[in-house]
């Protein structure tokens, strides 16, 4: 186990290597960099502009650029935002909690959703409740958020004015209030999210538990005079529920990376839309830390998954 | 516990007693999923077992077998039909005195890989129904059973904190006897146990079932589709064809002298071990069937050599031809 994981690191780091190498070479080919807008400001005279230019070592060629950035990033210098004026890590930082707070809230709403929905509907296949839970999870996951989100934006703040429809950081109130205001203002963008991911949650559930549920074992344990639910919770979501483990997993690299078209819907100043506001402004620096840490999730949570996969089935070995 | 072993078949009283159980599989189709037919799995099955019988089950796939031994533990729900164990009538249960008789009737099952839980160690495979039946009072006791219940059937004590996955298919049925064993059942339903093992360790789980059966006395329900090792382990065999028996009798009897023209045909398709001995195979003409649309009257009559007009139009009572010997034909 010990020598797994340590292959494992050592084997994410060469793919981490050419993962920020790509994202590098993509963002240095793309056209525009942080300086464009500088040369139509007429305010600011060419000699300036080169001087900063070569300061930055805008000129360079490409490698050399990506080492420097590479040897910065390792000593912890993620760069700086143009744009914001403000070193990257702080302005991550910044965003973060907000993201994790939304996004995180979402994943959770929709496991506690997906989770009991989908096995009643596989220990009942093709009853009214499977069917109406089925066709609810078909519109769930047909329906984009862009078009929910502004559904709810249009009925809950526009018409009934019960819910604000932008996210505010700034928040004027103290003691309970604060927080009353923090859930009002996440109850809209929670609830898109969550209810869209539950959607595809609640099929998969389903059909792993479907797989499980007309196996001998599961005969046996009902042989064994085990009454009906504990049948179900002992030997069938247990054993359906592994490769549910490793699915939602591989979503967590989102909790933390942001939900980039809702935050943007609901002004939410999460990740996602700090990476689309850096997007337009051609604030490289800041789009490429923000890519390349979630790159760093994704491979941290693969690793996470194959654990817990080996973890929840003897079955697996690590070598 | 040799005292009721010894015990005869013919007992006043059976253990089990099946009458009439039939079992329909709606088929549904259309726009509005009705039902607009059914698959007769079980059609009108009788038998009885006596207390530490074996009593075998024989027939092609897809006769049914399978779902009468599943059917009288009620892990499927017959359609309808008499089921008595110790006289109680077993089809009246529900809920909570179901799951007693699940002390008294085990199962084993065919697919020794596809039975265990993955998840689960093997003491805690085996412990689980004595811990359902409160079998084990205390720790030290459950695991005390659990050890002697794996060396009952030939395994070791450190095999107990093992998964299912680091046995051989021999071990894993060993597991499945041993977890059928664990409530001290009085009939266990044995779903084709050996047809998924090689057959040098179908021999040894042969053996071991037999030797239980000497040591607790219990009764064997026992389903396959090979005849040989059916004749040896079965004090009585029952054939059956598309849902029906069609013959019952003492296992000696019934290979030695079949009446059934079916019976006939499927014990002259058993192999003999001997490239010299000639005989008369009996074919049949056509497949088997299908059991959503069976023929009228007598199920085989489309592929019986035998076949007259009667065949066609009524049903042949299972009616005894000799002592012992129930066969359900209008010419023998």
């Amino acid at each position: 186990m010990g020598n797994y994981l340590l292959r494992r690191l050592i084997v994410a780091v060469p793919s981490l290597l050419g993962i920020s190498l790509i994202l590098f070479v993509l963002l240095a080919l793309a056209p525009g960099d942080p300086f464009g807008e500088l040369a139509s400001n007429p305010n600011i005279p060419p000699e300036v502009r080169e001087a900063l230019r070569v300061k930055f070592g805008m000129d360079d060629p490409i490698l050399v650029r990506y080492l420097h950035w590479l040897v910065a990033m390792v000593h912890g210098d993620w760069g700086f935002s143009f744009a914001s004026r403000v070193n990257v890590d702080t302005l991550i930082l910044q965003r973060i909690p907000t993201t994790l707070y939304v996004v995180g809230t979402a994943q959770l709403l929709a496991l506690a959703v997906a989770l009991p929905i989908g096995v009643l509907a596989a220990t009942r296949p093709y009853s009214i409740f499977d069917q109406i839970a089925n066709t609810f999870a078909f519109i769930g996951f047909s329906l984009p958020t862009f078009f929910t989100g502004l559904l709810l934006i249009l009925i809950f703040s526009v018409n009934l004015g019960w819910l604000p429809f932008v996210y505010r950081t700034d928040i004027h109130a103290t003691g309970w209030l604060w927080y009353w205001e923090n859930i009002k203002q996440a109850i809209m963008p929670v609830t898109v999210l969550g209810l869209y991911q539950a959607a595809s949650y609640t099929r998969y559930i389903r059909s792993a538990v479907l797989d499980v549920i007309k196996l001998d074992y599961v005969t046996t344990a009902r042989a064994k005079g085990l009454d009906e639910s504990k049948v179900i919770v002992k030997h069938v979501v247990r054993n359906a529920l592994i490769p549910v483990v490793t699915l939602v997993a591989l979503q967590m690299p989102t909790v933390f990376g942001g939900a980039i078209v809702t935050e943007q819907i609901f002004r939410v100043p999460g990740i996602g839309s700090l990476l689309i506001s850096a997007i337009l402004a051609n604030d490289t620096p800041v789009i490429m830390a923000v890519t390349f840490v979630f790159a760093c999730l994704v491979v941290l949570f693969n690793l996470i998954a194959d654990i817990l996969y080996g973890w929840l089935d003897p079955r697996i070995s690590f070598r | 516990m040799s005292a009721l072993a010894a015990t005869d078949a013919t007992a006043p009283q059976p253990l089990l007693s099946v009458r009439d159980l039939t079992k329909a599989f709606p088929i549904r189709g259309g726009l509005l999923k009705r039902e607009i037919g059914s698959v007769r799995a079980v059609d009108g099955v009788n038998f009885e077992i006596g207390p530490s019988e074996t009593f075998g089950l024989v027939g092609e796939s897809g006769c049914g077998k399978s779902t009468t031994g599943r059917c009288v533990l009620r892990l499927i729900e017959p359609s309808s039909g008499e089921l008595r164990f110790e006289g109680k009538d077993v089809m009246s249960l529900s809920g909570d005195r179901l799951r007693a008789l699940r002390r008294d009737i085990q199962i084993i099952f065919q697919d020794p890989y596809a039975s265990l839980n993955p998840r689960m160690t093997v003491g805690a495979i085996i412990g689980e129904a004595l811990t359902i039946h409160g079998l084990a009072t205390s720790r030290p006791q459950y695991e005390a059973r659990i050890v002697h219940l794996l060396e009952t059937v030939g395994l070791q004590a450190d095999h107990m904190t093992r998964y299912p996955h680091e046995f051989s298919g021999g071990q894993r049925q060993r597991i499945g006897i041993a977890r059928a064993l664990a409530v001290e059942p009085k009939l266990i339903i044995c779903d084709e146990p050996v047809s998924a093992l090689d057959v040098s360790i179908q021999a040894q789980v042969i053996n071991l079932l037999e030797d239980l059966q000497q040591r607790f006395g219990i009764a064997y329900l026992f389903v396959a589709h090979d005849l040989s090792v059916v004749e040896h382990i079965s004090r009585r065999v029952a054939v059956m064809y598309l849902g029906r028996i069609v013959e019952t009798a003492a296992s000696r009897q019934l290979y030695s002298t079949p009446k059934h023209p079916y019976t006939e045909a499927l014990l002259s398709a058993v192999p003999i071990p001997d490239p010299s001995v000639k005989r008369k195979r009996i074919r049949l003409k056509g497949e088997v069937p299908s059991p959503i649309n069976p023929p009228s009257g007598c199920h085989f009559h489309s592929r019986c050599p035998l076949a007259k007009d009667i065949c066609s139009t009524e049903v042949p009572k299972l009616k005894e031809s000799a002592p012992g010997h129930l066969v359900a034909c209008h010419f023998r």
